[in-house]
């Protein structure tokens, strides 16, 4: 009885997922824990472009596309598994959506050759290809986002934030740490003052970090936040009467689940976004014909047009770009993770492509080569109306400052190749 | 007919005082040995090895460490999660201060610095007892995860706050990095394990261990019988830190190979480990193993059974997931609350009778 047992249970945990077909592409996604509000339109983007494809085009090159998924609740230890449980499917490429798991990945991708795209998370001197060859964020990362943020402020301020009080409210995690540095230098280029101010995860009690945001008076803040914590940190600013369009978040701080909850008093949070939102986008019409009406999509039909939504599709849009990418240059349609690397070091997306993908002005154009897997590292800063419900920009593209950036990515990843003795590539 | 103590001769005190003094149970100790250093490493993969074997040899030597305080000292302990990342951070800054010193003695050392961590932060229990002890030990849960996000000089100054293991050989062999191969890890983390499993067996079979019961029993009864509680509570602390350093060392360097304070050892980890001592057995060393096996193994074989078999949506699996793990401990703490052990003791005294019950 035992012994059956046992057998039962070796043969259980052995059983893969489904046998797969030659395109495999994972999704490390997390629909549980404090994250899922931001995890699930995410992770329902990425599955819906990749189902448009097989559904509209039969795959990509002809070859069908599989996305298994996997559940990570956005935590390392299962990260971890979900990755050794298919990384056999000969995985094509993995976006893991935790800069947590990514730190974990980046040794283990390189020393098993796959492909881990970080778009907008994960280490940002990723961005440097000369040290990291199997990792890609294009097209912009933390300290970008960080840049941009400073540089909208300072158009907002005749060019001058001296004497002004930025306070940083962040993430206590790896995600969250990630801009002090950039922004330390950054006030020490344009003499603000900056305060840090830590969260721990998950979030959701913030009175003392806000009550101190009260006391300091900051003229702006700044957040890094994930989770449940944008949605607790909008509200306690709302709370304190913190004037809303001084409150800027990164990325993954300004999807409307986040802003939705504070409801009307959120109105006026501004976000950065390295794409477009909206539903006017022509890929949308096909999403919503051969995905959602067809009955396969991965959610309900309200994500379609959301910011994290557009995310994950825009993610699972690179990744897709890639492999064609990869298949060209192989001459091959059934391609192996090492050319879909090479596909992504190759990738050039321009504007005409990205109108042929029905996306016209979406995201800004991508050249990347053996050097930079960082991309433009250009964002557009967007502004919540609560009363229509939608993101609106009230900027146009704005680059990062490279003078600041640059420096602190090749010292940090030449940290990174001397703590792991790596060669640099690229010669 | 198998399991008993006649016929079970003995001429020298020596093989009296053998750590399993039972011939079935010695037997037995030997098979599961060889399984584990001769069966198991032939067939051993990547993800046997990443996602069932390593998390749990390292958690059951969390669980020892822990079922020493908790278990045989009665000391109620929610600072593991805590002295976990002293392990862990003690052993990220000996591999990088002295990079050619093995990472053997690295993971001994680092359950060295936790012992003495571990000793400051139960000298409260000398005078606090019960749940007063339990909020003592979850402050330094609090203060150990705060003082490693807070001081940089622990993490390198890394801009992140990030600790990544740079890769260790022992012997030429890869055992942290990515190079490590699924059987390198294993098995270092095997050679721990029995290492602490085969001390902590003893420790609690002699006077150190009868001491800590003594205390756990009646701790004013055991001083006046001569049993110090300054040492005993101490050493009871120190093992029992020294082992659970040893697990924060190999779940950071051999698992998990980088780590966040407060995502990998926060207050989760203290009540997961807990969880597994109680579910496996107080005072129980074949406990401590019963429950990592099952907080561990249970959650990986419904995930997979629950997505890759039937094919459910995965976050309808994590959903079910919790619920059964939840409603399983429930039920067996109901129907047994002595834990896992209790039923391999009840199974041994069936043996002990088979097959003649009366």
């Amino acid at each position: 009885m035992k012994t059956t047992f046992a057998a039962l249970v070796a043969a259980t945990i052995t059983m893969a997922a489904p046998a797969m077909a030659d395109l495999t592409v994972p999704n490390l996604s997390y629909r549980t824990g404090p994250y899922a509000a931001n995890g699930i339109p995410y992770a329902d983007g990425f599955n819906d472009y990749f189902t448009l494809l097989n559904e509209r085009d039969g795959g990509i090159g002809g070859e069908k596309v599989q996305v298994p998924e996997c559940e990570t609740a956005y935590n390392t230890e299962k990260g971890v598994e979900c990755y050794e449980a298919t990384k056999g499917q000969a995985a094509l490429a993995y976006n893991p959506l935790s800069t947590g798991i990514t730190y974990q990945l980046i040794p283990k991708v390189t020393a098993d050759k796959h492909v881990l795209y970080t778009p907008g998370y994960g280490r940002t001197s990723a961005a440097n290809g000369k040290v990291f060859e199997w990792v890609f964020n294009y097209p912009a990362n933390y300290w970008d986002g960080a840049s941009v943020a400073i540089k909208y402020l300072l158009s907002q301020n005749g060019d001058d934030l001296k004497g002004k009080k930025i306070a940083l409210v962040y993430h206590n995690s790896a995600y969250g740490k990630e801009p002090i540095r950039t922004l330390e230098e950054l006030s020490k280029k344009h003499g603000f003052e900056l305060s840090t101010i830590p969260v721990d995860h998950p979030g959701q009690e913030q009175k003392s970090q806000w009550l101190q945001i009260r006391r300091d008076k900051p003229d702006y803040v700044i957040m890094y936040g994930w989770g449940v914590m944008n949605q607790v940190a909008i509200q306690e600013a709302v709370n304190i009467k913190f004037p809303m369009e001084n409150f800027i978040g990164i990325w993954w701080s300004g999807s409307e689940n986040d802003v939705g909850p504070a409801g009307e008093g959120a109105n006026g949070y501004k976000s950065i976004s390295f794409h477009g939102v909206g539903s006017n986008f022509p890929v949308y019409a096909d999403l919503q014909k051969y995905v959602f009406d067809a009955g396969k999509a991965a959610g309900p039909a309200d994500e379609l047009g959301t910011v994290l939504y557009s995310r994950g599709m825009y993610a699972a849009m690179i990744i897709s770009e890639a492999i064609r990418e990869a298949q060209t240059m192989a001459g091959h349609s059934a391609v192996t993770p090492e050319e879909v690397r090479d596909g992504f070091e190759h990738l050039n997306l321009t504007e005409e492509r990205l109108t042929e993908l029905g996306l016209p002005g979406f995201a800004q154009p991508i050249a990347a080569t053996c050097e930079d897997h960082g991309g433009p590292g250009s964002a557009i800063m967007l502004q919540w109306d609560a009363v229509a419900k939608t993101w609106g920009p009230v900027s146009d593209w704005i680059t990062a400052d490279a003078d600041v950036i640059d420096p602190l990515i090749a010292e940090d990843s030449a940290a990174f190749a001397a703590e792991s003795g790596i060669a640099e590539r690229c010669k | 007919m198998f399991y008993r103590e006649a016929g079970d001769f003995k001429t020298t005190y020596r093989e009296d005082s053998q750590t399993f003094p039972i011939k079935f149970d010695r037997l037995r100790f030997y098979a599961v040995l060889a399984v584990a250093y001769g069966v198991i490493p032939l067939f051993i993969n990547d993800y046997w090895a990443n996602a069932v074997f390593v998390p749990f040899l390292i958690y059951a030597i969390a669980a020892i460490g822990l079922n020493v305080l908790v278990g045989y000292a009665g000391q109620v302990s929610l600072g593991t999660g805590g002295f976990m990342a002293v392990g862990a951070y003690a052993c990220y800054k000996l591999m990088t201060a002295f990079p050619e010193v093995s990472i053997f003695i690295h993971v001994l050392l680092a359950g060295g610095v936790t012992a003495v961590v571990g000793v400051l932060f139960g000298l409260p229990s000398l005078r606090i007892k019960g749940f007063y002890l339990a909020v003592a030990t979850l402050a330094a849960q609090f203060f150990l995860v705060w003082l490693f996000n807070k001081v940089p000089w622990f993490y390198n100054y890394s801009a992140s706050g990030q600790i990544n293991a740079p890769d260790r050989t022992i012997f030429g062999v890869f055992v942290t990095g990515a190079q490590t191969s699924a059987m390198a890890k294993y098995m270092f983390c095997l050679v721990m394990l029995t290492i602490v499993a085969v001390l902590a067996r003893n420790l609690t079979r002699g006077t150190v261990g009868r001491k800590w019961m003594a205390i756990r029993d009646m701790d004013i009864a055991a001083e006046i019988i001569g049993v110090n509680p300054l040492t005993t509570k101490m050493t009871a602390f120190m093992v029992s830190s020294f082992f659970i350093g040893i697990a924060g060392a190999l779940f950071f360097s051999v698992y998990l190979g980088a780590a966040e304070v407060g995502e990998a050892f926060g207050i989760q980890k203290s009540f997961l480990i807990l969880f597994m001592v109680i579910i496996g057995g107080l005072g129980s060393i074949f406990g401590s193993f019963a429950g990592a096996a099952f907080l561990v193994l249970l959650p990986v074989l419904l995930k997979n059974l629950l997505v890759g078999a039937l094919n459910w949506p995965t976050d309808l699996a994590a959903h079910i997931e919790l619920m059964i793990v939840g409603a399983l401990i429930v039920i067996f703490l109901i129907a047994e609350p002595h834990g896992l052990a209790q039923l391999w003791r009840v199974a041994k005294e069936k043996l002990r009778l088979w097959p003649f019950p009366h």
